[in-house]
């Protein structure tokens, strides 16, 4: 029996192998107890404050809005140590895998950076790393494997399948179904068997939570809407905790149209996809009719993932959430935009949601309005990427 | 009386244990994989168990999960895995045919309509790889109504609550898991978790069949010796497939001579 609820809704669950279920149950067991520790709590917040840097800000655009009586505010988890949000939830996590007196880290990583987040935890804390990462991802995220490996990690080539974060997952799962005695797997997204996306959700509500504050301080009232990216859905999820039951505030979670929906080469399977059961949950996936799990597309490697937290699946069936998607293109266009206009690189992943923030406010110039993205990541790590989609366009 | 405990009860009073191949469904293609099926029975296999290819096995090792490409490749697809089934039980009316799939491809089918379908072709068991003893009711349920039995994975550390639980819904067989990890070969020796077999036999009858690594006859003869009722053995098999799959020939030979060895190999009394 599970202490929490494993499903939101009719999504979620546990669909392991049966030898991992121990390992899954005291895994939930010390998440609670620990949310309950005095000491613990007091030893995450000061890793929070003191190494990763929070509060992270809230910046408004400066530039990007001008003509128009849209105030888009931007929550800069670029600025967090390790350049994205994942640090917030890999300190949680390492803390857990203290408590659990494992020493060893198992992690997965698309973009990287769950990856550098989990070698710098790991780094910090004396914990053993080794990462998986999908070979194509590999060579497209060459900055962040050199990364990993300075702190310490291991890197292991995914060589199965597509060699993209999927694959990446499963070979996790693999080295963890030998290892779980010893070995804490460091799952990077609200995604997964329970109690992950608990506790993900739990560890990244951390941005909801000053964002909230951040906005009453500067507005004096709350949001029309957050935007964030959705690959797994931490960010996203992490961003929305606070509003959930914030009738007004409009939660919008932006997945990767890719080359287009029509192409059939994306990574929406909230919005283009349909409930399967797939890496540990039941949720929304992208499957073939037949139900394998079909290979998914984006320019950013980080929202290349064909299923999908399932908080945001159920989010999305009692209709609290609404989800669109965007295209490579709409993203690159993006990227180059909140460069240009304020001074400031976002991820590839991000620059999705932005994409769709822009869009309300060129669909409406006139409409006052709120919105607040989530800058999830820094873009550094996609310059390369953009410079060859840009040469390519040419 | 299923065929299993038909089976069982021919080869338990000589002391042997059972002898359960595992194969993927079209690997390397359909027609060899019937022939290498039909071969399996002819030369010792006491039942089957055969995998619908998955695109994404986690609970298998590389030798496995190749298997699933080179099916695919082949053209497979669920409804010719059916095909496959009917052609196997109508030439193979006795063995029990044990299915083993990952749940997606069963909730994606209507685990109503798979479990019905099954039944029509008469399989014996369902073992779905990612689904724990916890989450299993829905299947179960379907299972039961179209008399299919369920088998569920002992692993090698498990408690006293989720033995009981296993034991009381793996009806078929109870796969009890060599150690942890994925599928593979080891050749190191097996040591049968006895603690976990005394457990199991106090509260059920159910035939406990190991599992995973095992790929020589030391082991097989081991793991019957402690009062194990039989074994299933994949990758050693598959990992024939893998290396000759374009010499239709000395595939048929090398498996016919391991299938012979390791049937050998579950006989106690000869």
């Amino acid at each position: 029996m599970t202490l929490l609820n494993s499903y939101f809704g009719k999504f979620g669950g546990m669909y392991v192998p049966q030898i991992l279920m121990p390992a899954l149950y005291q895994l939930e067991k010390t998440f609670v107890f620990s949310l309950k520790d005095h000491q613990f709590k007091k030893e995450l917040s000061d890793l929070l404050k003191n190494y990763a840097g929070r509060p992270t800000p809230l910046t408004l655009c400066q530039n990007l809005t001008k003509g128009t009586n849209t105030r888009i505010y931007l929550k800069r988890e670029d600025l967090l140590h390790g350049g994205a949000h994942k640090t917030n939830q890999v300190l949680g996590q390492a803390l857990l895998a203290k408590q659990m007196k494992k020493k060893e880290i198992i992690a997965e990583t698309g973009a990287g950076q769950h990856g550098v987040a989990s070698a710098l935890s790991c780094a910090l804390l004396g914990l053993k790393c080794r990462v998986y990462m999908g070979i194509k991802d590999i060579k497209r995220q060459q900055q962040n494997v050199f990364r990993m490996k300075l702190m310490g990690a291991k890197v292991i080539p995914v060589t199965t399948g597509s060699g993209t974060l999927k694959d990446a997952c499963n070979e996790a799962l693999r080295d963890w179904s030998k290892n779980y005695i010893n070995a804490h797997y460091m799952l990077g997204t609200a995604a997964g068997p329970h109690p992950y996306p608990t506790i993900v959700k739990e560890f990244q509500s951390i941005i909801g939570k000053e964002t909230k504050k951040q906005i009453l301080t500067k507005e004096h009232c709350l949001p029309n809407a957050i935007i964030a990216c959705i690959g797994g859905g931490s960010n996203a999820i992490g961003i929305f905790s606070s509003f959930i039951t914030d009738n007004s505030v409009k939660l919008i979670g932006v997945e990767p149209a890719g080359k287009g929906i029509h192409t059939k080469k994306h990574g929406a399977p909230l919005t283009h996809g349909d409930t399967g059961i797939f890496f540990g949950m039941k949720t929304k996936i992208m499957q073939t009719e037949e139900g394998q799990i079909k290979e998914s597309w984006s320019i950013s490697a980080g929202l290349d993932f064909p299923a999908v937290g399932p908080e945001h699946a159920w989010l999305d069936s009692i209709k609290r959430a609404t989800y669109v998607s965007v295209t490579d293109h709409e993203a690159i266009h993006a990227f180059q935009c909140l460069s240009k206009s304020e001074g400031i690189i976002p991820a590839l992943e991000c620059s999705h949601a932005l994409a769709y923030a822009l869009k309300l406010m060129k669909s409406d110039p006139n409409k006052h309005q709120v919105l607040i993205v989530n800058i999830s990541g820094r873009g550094d790590k996609d310059i390369k990427t953009v410079k060859n989609f840009l040469k390519n366009s040419e | 009386m299923n065929r299993y405990q038909k089976l069982y009860k021919t080869l338990i009073p000589f002391k042997n244990g059972c002898f359960i191949p595992f194969l993927i469904l079209g690997d390397p293609s359909i027609n060899i994989s019937l022939k290498i099926i039909d071969l399996l029975i002819e030369n010792g296999a006491d039942g089957l168990e055969l995998g619908i290819p998955f695109s994404d096995p986690l609970a298998d090792g590389k030798i496995i999960q190749n298997a699933n490409l080179r099916a695919f490749s082949s053209g497979i697809n669920i409804y010719k895995c059916f095909k496959m089934l009917y052609d196997i039980r109508k030439k193979h009316k006795n063995i029990p045919i044990g299915l083993l799939s990952y749940a997606n491809l069963i909730f994606k089918f209507g685990i109503k309509n798979f479990y019905l379908k099954c039944s029509d072709i008469d399989i014996d068991s369902i073992l779905i790889a990612d689904l724990p003893v916890e989450e299993s009711y829905s299947f179960r349920k379907y299972a039961k109504i179209y008399h299919i039995s369920p088998v569920f994975i002992c692993p090698p550390d498990a408690e006293q609550e989720i033995i009981t639980k296993i034991a009381r819904y793996s009806t078929g067989y109870i796969y009890l898991l060599s150690r942890s990890g994925v599928t593979g070969i080891d050749n190191k020796i097996i040591v049968p978790p006895l603690h976990l077999i005394n457990k199991l036999k106090k509260i059920t009858n159910v035939p406990i069949i190991q599992g995973f690594g095992i790929s020589n006859t030391k082991q097989i003869k081991k793991i019957v010796l402690s009062g194990i009722s039989g074994i299933i053995c994949g990758s050693i098999i598959i990992q024939l497939i893998e290396q000759h799959s374009h010499d239709e020939e000395i595939l048929i030979q090398k498996i016919k001579n391991l299938s012979l060895s390791l049937k050998k190999a579950t006989k106690i009394i000869e």
